[in-house]
């Protein structure tokens, strides 16, 4: 029979790791509430001794000002909100647009800096170096003021067939207009991706039966081009071209895509291409030689070996910290009311901050997009992280 | 850059502790210099050459306070500031006085907090254009391509009057009013709308100011003038009678030069003035012949109009509307009594 072990000594309640947790978190807690509190406060009596108004009323007054490029109808006599608005999906186009061309130029250059080739890897290498070591601000203004600059007045226009003109006022393109009848070509585009997808599964289970390769990529595209365009011919050409035009001072009509975005865009992606050509580049390397190696020995070309053995594990490298360069990008479209572009630095907490003098709300709701974006940008590739992670069992 | 600015602003906004706040006079008698705002760069009115040196009318506003204060014209420290920052620098306490051609309104006297002292120049807006255009009238400029400052009246009145006259035009929104003139030589906008003294001074700072020239029609009324925060009546008393005695001192013919002379003249209104009889400087709690200060320092309002934008300035600006009441213009300011 086992001697009863003491009762073990209960600690006063100060010296109890649980409770000092929660005493700590909750000491935390209120610290920072009574700062915000105070924070809160302290500005409020501040605005009233200035005489300043506050609060959000300012969003439903009209803003009075034009604005060089929206997505959204818009006009003089819309009011602050809708400028909000216009100026977050500038934003939000910019940013977009900047993620897609920066990813595709950045692993075009990270796989050309391992490339075999001298010429290749050293011309990436030169790339690399130059545009990641030049401020962006500068880069930007380098876009602007000198590349988008040299090209001749809306007189002189450089064209393409008289329907895609170039000038100093933007590129012009023919905008597409939609007749009644449109919607049956999207409808036959839509059963075209679905015939494709059930294709590819049908192909896959085939060759895993019976070893057979099916030629999937020559008729997913026959499909997908196929299919729509017959539906078109047989709905009688539902759509027809909007030429722009040289109308008075300016081109009118088409659509445009102005010097400021462009440039913009420009810079942002060749900047932010250049971190993320290195971070492919790691990411490659950090696949062990081995299984390389193995892949070419099993007789695979090199093509494939990087696009089915070493892309999927370098990817498991590469995805963390690409996710940092999209954040970057996204908050450094900021840098854009340096050259006039309407995004929500330049347009909201630019313009209707001055127009308003509201400068703390129109901070405060500038900061939460900015947040908000962010986190929902990692949230995203934090699934596509857990998707080509690797599975442990 | 200035979003970082406005940033710091809006902060200073939420951090001031409200019982450190003295007197904004005080304040300045502490730190030995006053902190004026001014344009990041509009000849003849605040202008910085290479070496630093700040002229202007503006300019002279602020060195007219300083005299008012110390006695002493160069106790100034200048920040330039782009349109978009002025104000908000101006509210969180940044600068003391604003003079930076900013327009007088409802909304910047009312739900801004803002309180302007005075109108040291009545302006309209205009336009400037390349003469190649062939443009007579601001009518004509229909589907026109307009580089205008952002956060300013002009942005507002450019819109009001193109809606007005039904006709359409694309906006170009600049921080700075150097970039909205480069783009107008480049030939990114038609046209570049401002306030007409600010037209004349891009001008002259273009490649080929021959080239270009200001459209006939004025489109508003811009009075532009000092401005300082609500809720300081003292410092607000001091900076609007700084400019207040200029326009009065070339009423009464005290110049710069003169000044000493006049104090031996028998006009009781310009003993008043000079400090020689009565108290009346004593009463803004500055010295009592800070106004005579003022005059000698500074000059009066004709010296520090044709010093910078009249016919000793590159801008020749006629007096127009800025003339004296007496001379057919609109500058007019109350007694010293």
């Amino acid at each position: 029979m086992a001697e009863h072990a003491p009762a073990p000594v209960k600690p006063p309640f100060w010296n109890d790791p649980q409770v000092r947790a929660i005493a700590f978190q909750v000491i935390a807690l209120v610290v920072t509430v009574a700062f915000g509190l105070y924070i809160f406060h302290n500005t409020q009596l501040n605005l009233r001794r200035l005489g300043i108004a506050s609060g959000f009323d300012f969003l439903s007054s009209p803003s009075g000002f034009d604005i060089i490029q929206t997505l959204i109808p818009y006009s003089p006599t819309s009011n602050y909100g809708q400028v909000f608005w216009v100026a977050l999906l500038n934003t939000l186009l910019v940013s977009a647009l900047g993620i897609v061309l920066a990813t595709l130029l950045g692993f075009i250059v990270g796989i050309a800096r391992l490339s075999k080739n001298w010429l290749v890897a050293k011309l990436a290498l030169i790339y690399i170096e130059t545009f990641r070591n030049i401020p962006l601000l500068l880069q930007i203004f380098f876009w602007y003021f000198a590349v988008l600059r040299a090209v001749p007045a809306p007189r002189q226009s450089l064209s393409l067939g008289d329907a895609v003109f170039l000038n100093i006022r933007g590129l012009y393109m023919p905008a597409p207009q939609f007749q009644p009848g449109f919607g049956w070509v999207l409808v036959a585009l839509a059963i075209a991706i679905g015939l494709v997808w059930w294709l590819k599964r049908w192909a896959w289970q085939r060759q895993m039966a019976t070893g057979q390769a099916f030629p999937i990529l020559r008729t997913s595209l026959a499909l997908l081009l196929g299919l729509p365009l017959v539906v078109f011919w047989l709905a009688g050409s539902p759509l027809h071209w909007q030429l722009p035009e040289l109308r008075g001072f300016n081109f009118q009509g088409g659509w445009v895509v102005i010097p400021e975005m462009a440039s913009l865009l420009l810079a942002l992606s060749v900047y932010t291409a250049t971190f993320i050509a290195e971070i492919v580049r790691s990411g490659i390397q950090a696949v062990s030689h081995g299984q390389t190696e193995a892949s070419l020995s099993l007789g695979l070309n090199s093509s494939l070996t990087l696009r089915l053995v070493v892309l999927p594990q370098a990817l498991r490298v590469i995805i963390p910290p690409l996710t940092n360069q999209y954040l970057n990008l996204t908050k450094n479209s900021s840098l854009a009311a340096a050259i006039g572009y309407p995004d929500l630095v330049a347009a909201f907490a630019g313009t209707t901050l001055n127009q308003t003098g509201q400068a703390i709300e129109c901070i405060a709701i500038t900061m939460a997009v900015y947040l908000t974006i962010s986190l929902l940008i990692s949230l995203g590739m934090n699934w596509y992280n857990r998707r080509v992670a690797l599975v442990e069992r | 850059m200035n979003s970082l600015q406005t940033l710091t602003a809006a902060a200073a906004l939420m951090l001031t502790g409200v019982a450190q706040a003295g007197t904004t006079l005080e304040a300045i008698k502490k730190n030995g210099f006053i902190k004026c705002g001014v344009s990041d760069g509009l000849p003849g009115f605040s202008y910085a050459d290479e070496k630093g040196n700040y002229s202007g009318i503006d300019v002279d506003v602020c060195r007219a306070v300083a005299a008012a204060v110390f006695g002493d014209a160069t106790k100034v420290k200048f920040t330039p500031l782009t349109a978009k920052e002025r104000l908000t620098a101006l509210q969180s306490g940044e600068i003391d006085v604003l003079s930076r051609n900013t327009t007088w309104t409802s909304s910047r006297d009312s739900a801004q907090g803002l309180n302007f002292t005075g109108i040291t120049y009545y302006d309209g807006q205009g336009f400037l254009v390349n003469k190649k255009l062939g443009v007579k009238s601001a009518k004509d400029l229909d589907g026109a391509t307009v580089c205008v400052q952002a956060g300013t009246t002009t942005e507002l009145n450019l819109s009001d009057y193109f809606r007005s006259h039904k006709m359409k035009f694309t906006p170009i929104t600049y921080d700075k009013s150097d970039e909205s003139a480069k783009s107008l030589e480049a030939g990114r906008c038609d046209v570049l709308t401002s306030d007409q003294s600010q037209l004349y001074a891009q001008r002259i700072k273009l490649a080929k100011p021959d080239d270009y020239m200001v459209l006939p029609e004025v489109i508003s009324k811009e009075p532009l003038g000092p401005v300082v925060r609500h809720g300081d009546d003292e410092w607000f008393d001091i900076v609007r009678w700084s400019l207040f005695v200029m326009v009065d001192a070339e009423e009464l013919g005290i110049t710069s030069k003169n000044v000493e002379e006049m104090k031996k003249s028998s006009n009781p209104d310009i003993k008043r003035m000079l400090g020689v009889e009565g108290d009346k400087g004593k009463d803004f709690g500055l010295a009592n012949d800070w106004m005579a200060t003022v005059i000698k320092q500074v000059g009066n309002y004709g010296e520090i109009f044709e010093r910078n934008v009249g016919q000793g300035s590159p801008l020749q600006i006629k007096r127009g509307l800025n003339a004296l009441w007496t001379q057919g213009g609109l500058q007019y300011a109350p007694p010293v009594r």
